[in-house]
């Protein structure tokens, strides 16, 4: 199999991913008042409400899942974009160039993203929600 | 990629709309890319946004009281219509990458057949199911 038959088989594989992480997430980020799941938004405000925020910080389970959706849509969508870019014909210099930057830029925001994630879980696990 | 080696795209961008007598297919192809593209602008932002709460309430809470101009709330809608569209129209395009709803290979013969008609039905199904996945977003953005 190429390279690129490769890529773009794992680029539909994220999709997948994508597609059931974040529909977890726009579900209860967004769609909390038609399916409000018990547990998820406690505090009974705004889902961005740092209480909230702490509640779902505590559940290993949403660390876990931010950071494969942060993989898969990492992946997905810069491999997307630079898909776009390519099909603009750009000189070989500047193809290899955008590949080069799409890389670094994926694996840093990754390494912040699950940093955070990670972080965020020990903050939440060390807070105390009165 | 590969396939288009040697076959430079003369028309570009505007290839997405403009590149001949389409069907609605073209059009929900150049919505995906749109669309795809403002939810990896966002997704981008979001991260670095979000990485406040590493750092405790104080951060999460002025970062997050920044966002909350009516400007930031109708981004913030437009991007769940984008994610709504994007993830249903992905949805079929997967299917039919995967060769299923596009109907037998057939030959050749005049009149011509095209297998889009086949298609047809399963597009109409993704624009029923992203203006109901809207409507859900919309009540909860809005109406709630």
């Amino acid at each position: 199999m190429m390279k690129d038959q490769k890529l773009w088989t794992w680029h539909l594989l994220a999709g997948v991913v994508i597609l059931v992480f974040l529909g977890m997430h726009m579900t209860v980020m967004h769609l909390d008042a038609l399916v409000n799941l018990p547990g998820l938004n406690p505090a009974d405000g705004h889902p961005i409400d740092w209480a909230n925020v702490v509640a779902r910080g505590k559940i290993m389970f949403f660390p876990i899942t931010y950071v494969i959706l942060l993989g898969a849509a990492l992946f997905h969508g810069l491999y997307g974009l630079r898909n776009i870019l390519l099909e603009l014909n750009p000189a070989p210099w500047l193809a290899k160039t955008i590949g080069v930057v799409l890389v670094l830029l994926g694996f840093g925001l990754f390494a912040v993203g699950s940093w955070a994630a990670l972080t965020a879980h020990t903050v939440a696990v060390a807070t105390k929600v009165v | 990629m590969i396939e288009s080696k040697n076959h430079p795209n003369r028309l570009g961008i505007w290839g997405w709309l403009g590149g001949g007598r389409w069907g609605m297919e073209r059009y929900l192809y150049a919505l995906h890319r749109l669309t795809g593209l403002g939810l990896v602008g966002y997704f981008l932002l979001h991260i670095l946004v979000t990485t406040s709460r590493a750092f405790g309430q104080g951060p999460w809470d002025r970062v997050m009281g920044t966002l909350q101009s009516p400007l930031f709330k109708v981004g913030e809608y437009l991007v769940f219509l984008a994610f709504a569209f994007h993830a249903v129209n992905g949805i079929r395009l997967c299917i039919i990458e995967l060769g299923f709803g596009v109907g037998r290979p057939i030959e050749p013969v005049y009149p011509y057949r095209t297998s889009v008609d086949t298609q047809r039905p399963l597009a109409l199904v993704v624009l029923f199911l992203a203006a109901l996945l809207a409507a859900a977003g919309t009540y909860s953005f809005w109406l709630h």
